[in-house]
């Protein structure tokens, strides 16, 4: 039985209780907005309200009719893969290396390595306009890769970090031993066991690059705008049924992202738990 | 492979070996760091370059210098207590008719006018009016002639603290402060003041958006650090579904919900708890609302992770030892969620600093934070000068804090690692 249930004092009960209370209130604060935009998209009238007049997919009709949101979507998707692609050959490398490098200057190079987290969207989307705009990156689809592949690699570089701290090297060592080139090794022992942690490191790289708007602001000519960016403009301008039906879509690709990370740490855990 | 005898240590043999396998260990640092090369190289020119950049434009100032070039040079040795000579004059006429054929002068009065109201005034119209080079000797009087303002002293030091090629002035600016004819730092005439406010806003709002999330993160952390982990998993969704989903999404969400005529205000109306819909968005309340939204899986996460290593036990020790519940909790269990609630606190309140969208999209005119007017001199007036500046004291605070948070969560891996 859990630890809560063996409360003895009516105190304790009661502060339980409060706890419970509260946290249900929290859970469907966090969840109710996400949960309360959904059904407007299929509704058929043209009022962001409820009831609903009636059921549709009018608005979904909308949005796969629209080159302005089709574009945007496959706007998204282009960058987004792009820049995954290209964060986890950058990211992979360095948290290989990372892992063998031995120096008092590590903390500072790993500081910096990460340092696009922490830094204001804004204050990386002014030094990237600045600096692209002369070398003709801004309005491009090549500025706006680069741009997110900055600000995803950090992700890639802690996941797959995390997933080599885990890695025992012996294996790598006795792969050596028994006459397996480095290429070799890498490719039959190293990377089938550090493959979840690479395909977390991808999912995390893509969710950063599909969710930026910032620097998709500054940087993205009109031929380049994002689905969150499309968006943006959309609740500038006027909320039409369409950006609900956009939402549903976006939040669509955040469940599959979750659940398939969510995949990945239930199978590692087992791996883990049957080695114990 | 080399190897020793196990009978002796035999010196000849042993150097050397040791030799090479501080060789052998060097190869592998080196090949260690041609892994990690590419990506420093890569954010050099992706990341750090245009922040250095950004930092630099906040103390350019090569405009005015570029414009005016003989003025500028004149002035180096002007004493800036009576009005300058003859020379300067002249040399301000020489470069007006130069910049005028080059069509420049719109350079030099946008910079002179951020820090004299008025100066591309005084510029335009004596560019317009100066119709050829005065004879030499009468440029003084032809110019003051033109427009009494070049008989001005502030005129010339405006001038001359316009003159680079580097300058205070936007920093400054940032923080409210301008100098005067002089030459002291004094407070900007109130017009232009407006930065310390956006500054005290933006912390104002990042401060309630982190007591917020601390107040309703705090039980939620706590419940599902002690429920069943097969039940706090399941539960683990309503926090990791929110975290996951887009921005964009959640801050549309929330205008949906709390706009005049949406879902919360006619509920409320329908219920007749209230007559007329209130107003829910596009003010401060909006904003802490979704911030708070948006924010708060950032400390449930580092909440959650602290609650979790403390032992029940150590309650359990408590209580049996004769303290009372709310003791108990307040006396051992609080401090031990001390350094989760330092780091939930402290992440909150970093991010929640830089924050654009959800106030650009949910907030009024004067629930504006700093970032907003990073974006809107940058883009809209282009006084990219301020932007940087502006910019600069963000990042400033926002590495400062980052600095205290990565010390805060290492100690918190060192001691975790020696309790376990």
């Amino acid at each position: 039985m859990s630890d809560h249930s063996s409360l003895r004092t009516p105190s304790q009960r009661i502060a339980w209780t409060a706890t419970l209370i509260v946290s249900t209130l929290v859970f469907i604060f966090l969840i109710a907005p996400i949960l309360a935009i959904m059904p407007l998209s299929f509704s058929s009238g043209s009022y962001l309200t409820y009831p609903l007049p009636g059921l549709s997919l009018r608005w979904y009709d909308d949005f796969i009719n629209s080159p302005r949101w089709m574009n945007s979507l496959k706007n998204s998707m282009i960058i987004g893969i792009a820049s995954t692609l290209l964060s986890m050959v950058l990211g992979t490398l360095a948290a290989l290396g990372l892992a063998q490098w031995k120096s008092r200057f590590k903390p500072l190079v790993l500081a910096f390595v990460l340092s696009p987290v922490v830094v204001p969207g804004v204050i990386t989307a002014v030094g990237l306009y600045f600096f692209f705009a002369p070398i003709g990156l801004t309005g491009s689809y090549v500025g706006l890769i680069l741009a997110h592949t900055a600000l995803a690699t950090p992700f890639v570089v802690i996941t797959v970090g995390a997933t080599l701290q885990s890695f025992d090297t012996n294996l790598a060592r006795a792969a050596a031993s028994l006459g397996a080139s480095p290429i070799y090794a890498f490719r039959r022992v190293i990377l089938p066991l550090i493959l979840p942690g690479l395909a977390s490191g991808a999912l995390f790289a893509f969710a950063t690059s599909f969710d930026e708007v910032v620097i998709v602001l500054f940087m993205a000519g009109p031929e380049q705008r994002t689905l969150p960016r499309e968006m943006f403009s959309g609740i500038r301008e006027n909320i039409s049924p369409t950006i609900t039906a956009a939402a549903v879509i976006l939040t669509t690709v955040s469940i599959i992202l979750l659940a398939t990370l969510e995949a990945l740490r239930r199978r590692n855990e087992r791996l883990k738990g049957g080695g114990a | 492979m080399t190897v020793t005898s196990p009978t002796g240590a035999d010196v000849s043999t042993e150097v050397p070996l040791k030799r090479r396998l501080r060789r052998a260990e060097r190869t592998r640092q080196v090949k260690a760091l041609a892994l990690v090369a590419p990506l420093l190289v890569f954010l050099l020119f992706t990341f750090a370059g245009p922040i250095t950049g950004m930092l630099w434009r906040a103390v350019d100032d090569r405009e005015v210098r570029q414009v005016l070039p003989h003025t500028i040079a004149a002035l180096a040795d002007w004493n800036g207590k009576d009005l300058p000579d003859e020379k300067a004059y002249a040399a301000l006429a020489s470069d007006i008719q130069a910049a005028r054929a080059a069509g420049t002068i719109a350079i030099a009065a946008k910079r002179l006018n951020y820090a004299l109201n008025g100066f591309r005034t005084i510029l335009t119209s004596t560019s317009r009016n100066l119709k050829a080079m005065p004879q030499a000797g009468t440029a003084k009087e032809t110019l003051g002639k033109i427009n009494p303002a070049w008989r001005e002293r502030s005129t010339w030091t405006t001038i001359k603290d316009a003159g680079g090629p580097v300058t205070g002035f936007y920093l400054l600016a940032a923080l409210d402060l301008t100098r005067n004819a002089d030459g002291a730092v004094v407070a900007a005439p109130p017009d232009q003041a407006i930065y310390r406010e956006v500054f005290t806003r933006t912390f104002v709002i990042s401060l309630s958006v982190t007591i917020l999330c601390l107040i309703l993160g705090f039980p939620v952390a706590y419940l599902l650090a002690t429920l069943p982990p097969v039940r706090s998993n399941l539960l683990m969704i309503f926090v990791l579904l929110p975290f996951w989903t887009s921005l964009l999404v959640r801050t549309c969400a929330w205008i949906v919900l709390l706009q005049s005529k949406g879902v919360v205000n006619d509920s409320l109306l329908w219920l007749g708890i209230i007559d007329a819909p209130l107003r829910l968005i596009y003010n401060r309340f909006g904003v802490c609302v979704a911030m708070t939204h948006v924010l708060l899986p950032f400390m449930i996460l580092p909440l959650y992770s602290s609650m979790k290593a403390i032992s029940p036990a150590y309650m359990r020790a408590a209580t049996s030892l004769g303290a009372p519940p709310l003791t108990a909790f307040l006396r051992i269990y609080l401090p031990q969620t001390l350094p989760g609630i330092g780091a939930g606190s402290l992440l909150v309140f970093i991010l929640a600093l830089g924050y654009y969208i959800t106030p650009a999209l949910v907030g009024g005119a004067a629930d504006q934070m700093i970032s907003y007017f990073i974006a809107l001199y940058t883009t809209e007036t282009a006084n990219w000068g301020l932007a940087s500046a502006l910019g600069a004291v963000l990042l400033l605070a926002t590495l400062l804090l980052a600095l205290v948070y990565g010390r805060l969560v290492q100690g918190q891996q060192v001691t975790g690692g020696m309790k376990n």
